[in-house]
């Protein structure tokens, strides 16, 4: 791609500088071809076609010329000086305007031609060497003539002329009220066939904002996004919102974690967010979605990241403050530069306005992470729709550039209690979503934090509390009763009970221990009592045995003594 | 009244593209006009812009053919086409009595 584009010297586009065309074109104007741009009053003609010029004569070494037909060189040029563009600075040899307003005693008698401008212009495009050349407002002078066809021969006149010179040429012309798409039936709609490319302009008012949108309608030889892209007039010109096309860079995917600021979310998150991811945080108001950015943000600070809070709720200096009361403190990197505070509020206009903005302050901040607070301010302005695609291409850009980004995101307290109406959908984009909620029991409110999704990393499934102290964000462990998630001085209570339950169970067993410690000693002793008693039986036994055979032999030895002594029957020796 | 009139020069520049038809045209429809009208008291510059784009530059001239008429009146009044239309044209040059 960045080769592609380094290549416009010899190519066949000559770059406009404005943010988001070139891209839209894929390299600007056809070069040495006419381009036709249309639309309405204030649609921003004018100004797209100096910012051609300007950008042709400062950076492509390109003088132009701008012929207009209808405001005065002094006044285009003192618009000009809004945007930043030093006209006086790079002078008439680099940008010419030549003033070709109808003047207001003009006459008109008959037929006439632009052969007189033509040879004007022919002596100063050769003189100052001009490879651009803008006409603005150019159905001005074609409303002079008196039919279509001497309209006509006048515009194949400048065409021809263009073409023959090798001009890079813009036309700009009115089109009939905002609708855009009706410029068939203008006069000059036929210039439209025979120009090269064709630019239109819309400005419309959607739900009493202000859109404007951009559209090619054709570029010979080109490829183009024929979307409609909104774009806006900000602070340096011009800038269209290009919406990134297929395969149009290769992003890079990081396996990076980044803290969320509170050590407990980044364990839940498995170890942070990822480098460059969209997170979502959604809630409704006072769920201290303000304050996980706030962390997200102290902590992208502390690693040495420049880091872009957008607030759309509050003034930057009462975010600081508030965030504060809860020891996150930004005001050190607000002070050294890190960090970048900025309020919308004053902002007005529509989603893209806001996209656009965003986009500059990151530009120039070099914003490594990126915090919108909250982004679901944008639908106010403007069409659900618009914010929609606003949001995406929030997420799409972010990712291009590896800005870590955060957004939260209101939720309408009056719509559901469930967690699934986030606004714009960008729930169905972002990466990882946090979803915080209140959860109401025994008369109190508590913060609950769950983790709706997180893409490509493990995360936990249960739903933690958040508790805001003086001293910091911290999550704690919930209980769970009846199924039901315990919090605040529900859970406060089922600790204090269950740390004495633990208690009671505790001594209880002491006291159970020492009482058979108590009991084991006691059968100690009896067994031993009875181990000596029954050595004493058993000596007492050995004893008796003894006396008993004593006596036996005592007696037999007695009767053998008889029996000797009678000597009478033989048997009794043989009864033995 | 008369000879008020009698007293007043018409002084014209008309810038021309070359040859062109409307330019041509412009410059035959002057002179019968001024042969008309004006005879005597009148004076006709003619400026080619292809020959003297410069000039034509300073001047603002855009739309060829263009007529000024440089005086009597104090500012100038400049008549872009071919002059064919007469009606519009004598009353912008202040002629328009002398048709009536």
């Amino acid at each position: 791609m960045k080769a592609l584009r380094r290549s416009p010297p010899k190519s066949a586009k000559a770059p406009t500088g404005i943010a988001g065309f070139d891209e839209i074109t894929g390299g600007g104007l056809p070069r040495g071809r006419t381009t036709l741009l249309v639309g309405g009053p204030g649609s921003g003609k004018t100004i797209l076609a100096l910012q051609f010029l300007v950008h042709g004569a400062r950076h492509c070494r390109e003088p132009g010329v701008f012929v207009a037909f209808e405001e005065t060189s002094k006044r285009i040029a003192g618009n000009a000086e809004g945007f930043g563009w030093k006209l006086a600075e790079l002078g008439p040899r680099k940008v010419f305007f030549l003033d070709a307003q109808p003047t207001p005693d003009l006459v008109q008698s008959g037929n006439f031609d632009l052969g007189g401008m033509l040879a004007m212009l022919e002596a100063q495009t050769r003189q100052m060497r001009t490879r651009r050349i803008v006409f603005d407002a150019l159905d001005i002078v074609l409303a002079l003539l008196p039919d279509a066809a001497a309209r006509r021969r006048e515009v194949y006149r400048l065409h021809e002329w263009l073409l023959k010179r090798g001009l890079t040429g813009l036309i700009t012309a009115k089109a009939g009220g905002d609708e855009a798409t009706t410029i068939g039936a203008q006069p000059f709609g036929f210039m439209q066939f025979m120009v090269d490319c064709g630019v239109i302009l819309s400005h419309s008012v959607v739900m009493g904002v202000s859109q404007r949108n951009l559209r090619v309608q054709k570029y010979r030889g080109s490829s183009f996004d024929e979307n409609e892209s909104p774009f806006l007039i900000g602070a340096s010109g011009v800038e269209v919102a290009s919406a990134p096309t297929l395969g149009h860079a290769q992003r890079k995917v990081s396996n990076e974690r980044v803290s969320s600021g509170v050590a407990r979310l980044d364990t839940m998150l498995g170890g942070g967010y990822y480098r460059g991811a969209s997170v979502l945080i959604t809630g409704f108001p006072g769920t201290a979605k303000t304050t996980l950015s706030g962390a997200f943000a102290e902590a992208a600070c502390k690693r040495g990241e420049r880091t872009l809070f957008v607030s759309f709720d509050s003034d930057a200096n009462e975010v600081i403050r508030d965030l504060a009361s809860v020891s996150i403190r930004l005001d050190r990197y607000l002070k050294n530069g890190r960090l970048r505070m900025a309020s919308a509020r004053t902002i007005t206009g529509s989603a893209e306005t806001y996209l656009v903005r965003i986009k500059t302050l990151a530009h120039e901040h070099q914003a490594r992470c990126l915090v919108i607070d909250p982004v679901s301010t944008w639908s106010r302005s403007g069409s659900e729709a618009a914010a929609h695609t606003v949001a995406e291409r929030l997420i799409d850009w972010a990712k291009a550039e590896g800005i870590t980004l955060l957004c939260t995101s209101l939720l309408d307290e009056m719509s559901s209690q469930s967690e699934g109406g986030s606004s714009q959908q960008i729930s169905t984009l972002a990466d990882t979503w946090i979803h915080l909620n209140y959860l109401v029991q025994a008369g109190e409110r508590n913060r609950g934090l769950a983790i709706i999704k997180s893409r490509g990393t493990a995360h936990s499934n249960q739903v933690r509390e958040l508790i805001l102290s003086d001293t910091g964000v911290t999550l704690t462990d919930t209980y769970r009763a009846g199924g039901e998630v315990l919090m605040g001085t529900m859970r406060w209570e089922k600790e204090r009970a269950e740390g004495a339950a633990t208690e009671v169970t505790e001594v209880a067993g002491k006291l159970k221990r020492v009482r058979l410690d108590a009991e084991e000693a006691e059968l100690l002793v009896r067994m031993k009592s009875l181990q000596v008693e029954l050595e004493a039986k058993q000596v007492e036994k050995a004893l008796l045995a003894r006396t008993t055979a004593t006596r036996k032999g005592e007696e037999s030895r007695g009767l053998t003594r008889m029996g000797e002594l009678r000597g009478a029957d033989a048997e009794t020796s043989g009864r033995k | 009244m008369k000879a008020r009139r009698k007293a007043t020069k018409y002084k014209f520049r008309l810038y021309v593209a070359g040859d062109a038809q409307n330019s041509a045209q412009a410059v035959a429809n002057l002179t019968s006009l001024c042969k008309a009208y004006l005879v005597n008291r009148h004076a006709i510059e003619v400026v080619n812009v292809f020959r003297d784009p410069k000039r034509a530059l300073a001047d603002g001239i855009l739309m060829t053919p263009t007529l000024v008429k440089l005086s009597p009146t104090p500012a100038p009044r400049r008549i872009v086409g071919s002059l064919s239309q007469t009606q519009p044209l004598l009353q912008a040059l202040g002629l328009h009595h002398h048709a009536g």
